[in-house]
């Protein structure tokens, strides 16, 4: 049984090709150079490579956390190289004929075509590629709509003012660790600006690829939803199969003011490593959002890949009436191991959160879910729901739940569900006695067990999770 | 002995759970189209007899051999003798939360006609046979959209079986026990699905412990099994006997047809 469900998730990571694409990569090593050559190449305002510095002169100050439940060798930060981009993207192609056709056929083999005839109708794209990014697809018809959304490289020129007020603002410099090492090397990442009542005509999403050997990437999106409006963004992440690990350390930063409305949807499918834990992204990453009055923040994740997952999309709730959500699909399986969950900080009278967390482990995998809710005394008539489920398959895999609660307010209310089970040997025999393959078995467990956060997903990135975990006729029964 | 080709030939089974042998040498032969009801006392390894034929991992064969339609039956995989038509109704149906009876069940009728070498159903054609079957065996439309038996009441739970049976058409049905845990309404619904069923292509195994589910469905041969053997074979007056004298009798005097056979 376990050796029919070993071989059913040992499937191929399809994303693991390499583009034969010639890049100009920094030399390994970190320091103040370093960062000024970045910033250099970027073309950046003075203010963003004070703020790089400053950011690099706090975190070499700071410890590596380990309070995660993960095991890794330690990082040799000297031996990453923290730039690394086609050469073709020198010139700054200004149209999609002028960008390396290799890196075009790159994304189309990774199922995203940037040809604008080709894509789905109703998703702007920015592909990122190692430490650029390369097209932005939909723009001008975002731009129509007041609607920006383009590489934040770009926005420190186009956009200054806007950046220097929200970056860093969400998450301080010195939040953590990896956050204040992605602030002093950030490479490139999305800027997105809704303006005012204005709800984004199409799905925004974002398309990390690491293809370079020994760079790291890190990214960083910064996301503004002014009043009243409305925005759904996803974003996708794969990586070449090679034995050493890589590094991705990003950081996310959402602004939802008053009324507005902010979903994010992460499919994570880096390279996992194979079997035996050798090689794949160890990814560490720090997201975050804050309401405003009467604003909702929605995280939605799916993570299937990386050796190492350390990560927490959390919502400050600080205005009235907000609303945090975060919905999870973690899935481990061979050596990997996840450390996952969210933060909910109540700070606003009346808020809500929502948590619903599903863990799957298989094979020697780890799988941890952490939350921290936190209701702060003004959070008065707060409330939290949340739900952790953990599915084990196989005996030798683990799964852990660390919820946190503190509430400093009486009227607040916190609820917490749990629950762990099996795929039973019950429920495979009357899958393979109707005809199902075992491998069509569990992805079929495993889907349902699932399907409170697929629901959650934009119908267009639930075909993506899909792919990633096989997916079903849901809705079809009218 | 009519000339038919036998759809499922049992010669002389051993098989056993956990190294504890359960079947003693069991034989069998159905032909299309015949109905046998396998009765016996608790423990004599009725359900047994219907994991070891649809290939439950646990359940080992020592010796003897099975074929279905010609074909060896214990060299199969268990995905494989459901499509080349086995199909086992559970005494007690597993749940799988979140996954929709609609969706596990389109998975399972494409899984066998793709074995068949046919396209996928299509969604609006399957859904109109599932809604069909659903009404046949008197269950809301509703339930093709909830989780596999998630939720569902025993009654519903046999019927959604049965209504799985309905969909997959398969060749020889294998009922484990179906009339347990029933009230006599929700008895009949089942009987009568099951009988609408019958036809010269399709035979059954109906496994049960009371005479009462015979009431309904009308076997061609009953065959008692006592300590993992058939100790006794008639037609459908044989279960009657059995109602009135139970199957204490059957365990204490030596049976002749097996010191024949």
């Amino acid at each position: 049984m376990t050796e029919q469900i070993d071989k059913a998730l040992a499937r191929e990571y399809e994303a693991g090709f390499v583009s034969d694409v010639e890049s100009e990569t920094f030399e390994p090593g970190l320091d103040e150079s370093v960062i000024r050559r970045i910033s250099e190449m970027k073309g950046e305002p003075e203010w963003m490579l004070e703020w790089r510095l400053s950011a690099f002169r706090e975190w070499l100050e700071m410890e590596e956390p380990e309070w995660a439940l993960v095991d890794y060798p330690k990082i040799d930060f000297q031996s990453i190289s923290y730039y690394s981009a086609p050469k073709s993207m020198k010139d700054k192609p200004k149209s999609l004929d002028e960008v390396d056709p290799e890196l075009l056929r790159t994304y189309e083999k990774l199922g995203i075509p940037l040809i604008e005839q080709q894509m789905l109708a109703g998703i702007a794209v920015d592909a990122v590629f190692d430490s650029v990014s390369v097209v932005t697809t939909f723009r001008e018809k975002l731009e129509e709509a007041g609607v920006i959304f383009c590489p934040i490289s770009e926005a420190l020129h186009k956009y200054p003012d806007l950046v220097k007020k929200y970056i860093g603002s969400v998450v301080p410099k010195k939040d953590n660790y990896y956050a204040a090492l992605n602030c002093a090397v950030f490479t490139d990442g999305s800027f997105v600006y809704i303006p005012k009542g204005t709800r984004c005509p199409m799905e925004l999403s974002t398309y990390f690829r690491i293809n370079e050997q020994n760079t790291g990437q890190f990214e960083r999106t910064l996301i503004i939803a002014d009043e009243g409006s409305h925005v759904s963004y996803l974003e996708g992440c794969t990586a070449p199969q090679r034995d050493e690990n890589q590094l991705h350390a990003a950081v996310v930063e959402l602004v939802a003011m008053d009324n507005a409305e902010i979903k994010y949807s992460t499919v994570q499918n880096w390279y996992p490593g194979d079997e035996n834990g050798k090689g794949g992204i160890y990814n560490f990453v720090t997201k975050r959002g804050i309401c405003h009055t009467n604003a909702k923040i929605s995280w939605t994740q799916v993570e299937t890949g990386s050796s190492v997952t350390w990560k927490y999309p959390s919502c400050i709730l600080k205005g009235d009436n907000s609303v945090g959500e975060f919905y999870s699909v973690a899935l481990t399986r061979g050596r990997q191991q996840a450390d996952t969950g969210t933060k909910m900080i109540h700070i606003g009278k009346n808020t809500k959160s929502t948590i619903i967390s599903k863990g799957i482990s298989a094979g020697r995998s780890n799988n941890s879910y952490r939350g921290l809710v936190r209701m702060n005394p003004g959070a008065e008539g707060a409330r939290n729901f949340t739900q952790c489920d953990s599915l084990l398959i196989g005996d030798q895999c683990g799964a852990h739940t660390f919820p946190y609660v503190e509430s400093r307010n009486p009227s607040a209310i916190i609820e917490h569900e749990a629950t762990t089970s099996k795929v039973s040997d019950e429920q495979m025999f009357l899958c393979r006695q109707r005809g199902l393959d075992p491998e069509k078995a569990v992805s079929m467990i495993v889907n349902g067990f699932c399907k409170e956060v697929f629901k959650e997903l934009p119908m267009e990135f639930a075909v993506e999770a899909g792919k990633l975990l096989e997916i079903s006729l849901e809705g079809s029964v009218g | 002995m009519s000339n038919t080709k036998s759809l499922l030939t049992i010669k002389d089974l051993h098989a056993s759970v956990e190294e504890k042998q359960i079947i003693k040498g069991l034989d069998l032969d159905i032909k299309p189209g015949e109905v046998h009801a396998i009765m016996g006392p608790n423990g004599a390894g009725k359900s047994t007899l219907g994991y070891v034929l649809s290939g439950r991992d646990g359940y080992s064969v020592d010796s003897g051999s099975v074929t279905l339609d010609g074909e060896d039956l214990l060299d199969m995989e268990t995905e494989d003798r459901a499509r080349a038509g086995l199909f086992l109704a559970f005494q007690y149906p597993v749940e799988i939360p979140g996954v929709s009876n609609l969706e596990f069940l389109k998975a399972s009728v494409d899984a066998q006609r793709q074995a068949r070498g046919e396209d996928a159903i299509t969604s609006a054609d399957f859904l109109k046979e599932a809604k069909a079957a659903c009404k046949q065996v008197n269950l809301p439309v509703a339930f093709l959209k909830r989780g596999v038996n998630e939720g569902f009441s025993g009654g519903e739970k046999k019927r959604n079986e049965l209504m799985q049976m309905l969909l997959l058409k398969p060749k020889l049905c294998i009922l484990d026990e179906t009339d347990s845990g029933l009230d006599i309404d929700a008895l009949q619904i089942v009987a009568e699905g099951v009988n609408s069923q019958r036809s010269a292509d399709r035979s059954f195994i109906v496994v049960t412990h009371y005479q009462r589910l015979l009431d309904y469905i009308k076997p061609d041969f009953v065959h008692v099994l006592s300590d993992g053997k058939i100790v006794k074979s008639g037609d459908a007056s044989l279960a009657l006997e059995l109602e009135a004298q139970g199957y204490a009798w059957l365990q204490k005097e030596p049976v002749e047809d097996e010191l024949e056979g």
